[in-house]
């Protein structure tokens, strides 16, 4: 924020300024009894839409600090969905061209919404989804030094952005937290938001709400070419649960009829892990991240759909 | 007795199928009877006695490795699901041929 006192408090000189504090809102219509106390970290409020601002803005000022990212030097990022519009709204501000490595059956919408934002777009293979990603991102950085591949599943400034942002908002908002879930991705969120709130509150509870993938979009030759995040350190997690794509939409649904929140699909999946969690317990605080909003997926067929299952194509959705 | 569901990456090993019933009270021992009837597997799921690295094993929804381990408890009826590990951030994309 400027401190020229002839701007009114509260203008930001930069959408890259108004990336992180996000609202905390209490979902009481959701929670299974009063003493359980559901909480929504509304993430879908930052600039590009998603939680990826924080880390994109988060790993671009860390190569430009370290002078690795040079002015006008090309971004190189496997990904298809908000990680990779985050880096296009950064980069275009910051002047850095960007390329995305991006599975060739990629939804259309994901495409044009990286296109608007200035990304040229390159396909991998579309049977090996995010795995084929990142391998091809890989090999393209190592042909070529103009690339610098900021590359969110091994970046420490990606849990760095989590800890000092996400986990500490919520850290002085509240002053008392049992359990954070959060969507498994490239751990990001989990390891950096997790440890941030241990320091708080060491007894706090951090789940993983992971997808499962549908066999279609499982593509490996062999289990030896899945692909474990380096900055995912399981052991930090206290629960790891699987989601399905029905059990995501009936929380997405949920959300909206309960709480009027319109949540994407892997905020359905947290609202899920936490009521799940919830369960067992008498009373105490849940926190919800909740990634991004739906207005991502308003063409997608599950939000009335009956077979949510089917209209989803058993896709991955996060 | 208890189901596995295996991935597509396995089931060559396991004559094509997709779901197997096996007995066992733990995972540990659910995985030793699945490797005595299908031998091969046992390269694929473990290493040195513990799951490799690139494989998930998740009874009654969540991940062993967040429980106890292959000293999971596995209850009759209960549903094992056998996965690759897979990255995170690839939401959008559509399974081979849509």
């Amino acid at each position: 924020m400027g401190s020229d006192p002839e701007f009114a408090q509260g203008v930001a000189t930069s959408l890259l300024d108004l990336v992180g504090s996000t609202p905390l809102v209490e979902l009481p219509r959701l929670s299974p009894r009063p003493d359980v106390r559901l909480y929504a970290k509304l993430e879908g409020q930052n600039p590009s839409g998603s939680i990826k601002d924080r880390i994109a803005k988060a790993m671009l000022d860390a190569a430009e600090a370290t002078g690795e990212l040079a002015p006008g030097r090309r971004l190189l990022e496997p990904t298809s969905g908000n990680t990779g519009i985050a880096l296009a709204l950064a980069a275009r501000l910051r002047g850095h061209p960007l390329t995305c490595v991006v599975p060739a059956n990629v939804t259309a919408e994901r495409r044009r919404l990286l296109e608007l934002y200035g990304a040229e777009i390159v396909d991998s293979p579309g049977e090996e989804g995010s795995n084929g990603a990142v391998r091809l991102a890989l090999s393209l950085a190592e042909q070529d030094s103009g690339y610098f591949m900021p590359f969110q599943y091994a970046n420490e400034a990606n849990p760095r952005a989590h800890y000092e942002g996400t986990g500490a908002e919520i850290a002085d908002a509240l002053d008392r937290v049992d359990v954070l879930v959060a969507g498994l991705g490239t751990g990001g969120t989990l390891m950096g938001a997790g440890a941030r709130l241990r320091e708080s509150f060491p007894d706090v509870v951090v789940a993983a709400a992971e997808p499962l993938p549908g066999d279609e979009v499982m593509g490996l030759r062999s289990l030896e070419d899945g692909y474990v995040p380096p900055l995912l350190d399981v052991s930090k997690l206290d629960r790891k649960l699987l989601v399905t794509n029905a059990e995501a939409v009936a929380g997405l649904r949920l959300l909206l009829e309960r709480e009027a929140v319109l949540g994407g699909v892997s905020s359905g999946a947290v609202v899920h892990a936490a009521l799940h969690l919830a369960d067992e317990l008498d009373e105490g605080v849940i926190v919800c991240v909740l990634a991004d909003g739906g207005w991502k997926y308003l063409s997608a067929d599950f939000w009335d759909a009956d077979d949510a299952e089917s209209a989803m194509e058993r896709s991955v959705w996060w | 007795m208890a189901t596995i569901r295996i991935p597509p990456t396995l089931r060559a090993e396991v004559g094509g199928a997709r779901e197997l019933a096996a007995n066992g009270s733990t995972v540990s021992d659910v995985i030793d009877d699945l490797v005595a009837r299908f031998p091969a597997l046992e390269a694929q799921l473990l290493r040195d006695g513990e799951l490799a690295d690139f494989v998930n094993v998740y009874v009654r929804g969540e991940d062993v490795r967040t429980r106890d381990g292959l000293d999971t408890e596995v209850r009759d009826g209960d549903q094992l699901i056998l996965l690759p590990a897979m990255a995170g951030g690839c939401f959008g994309v559509r399974p081979r041929g849509v």
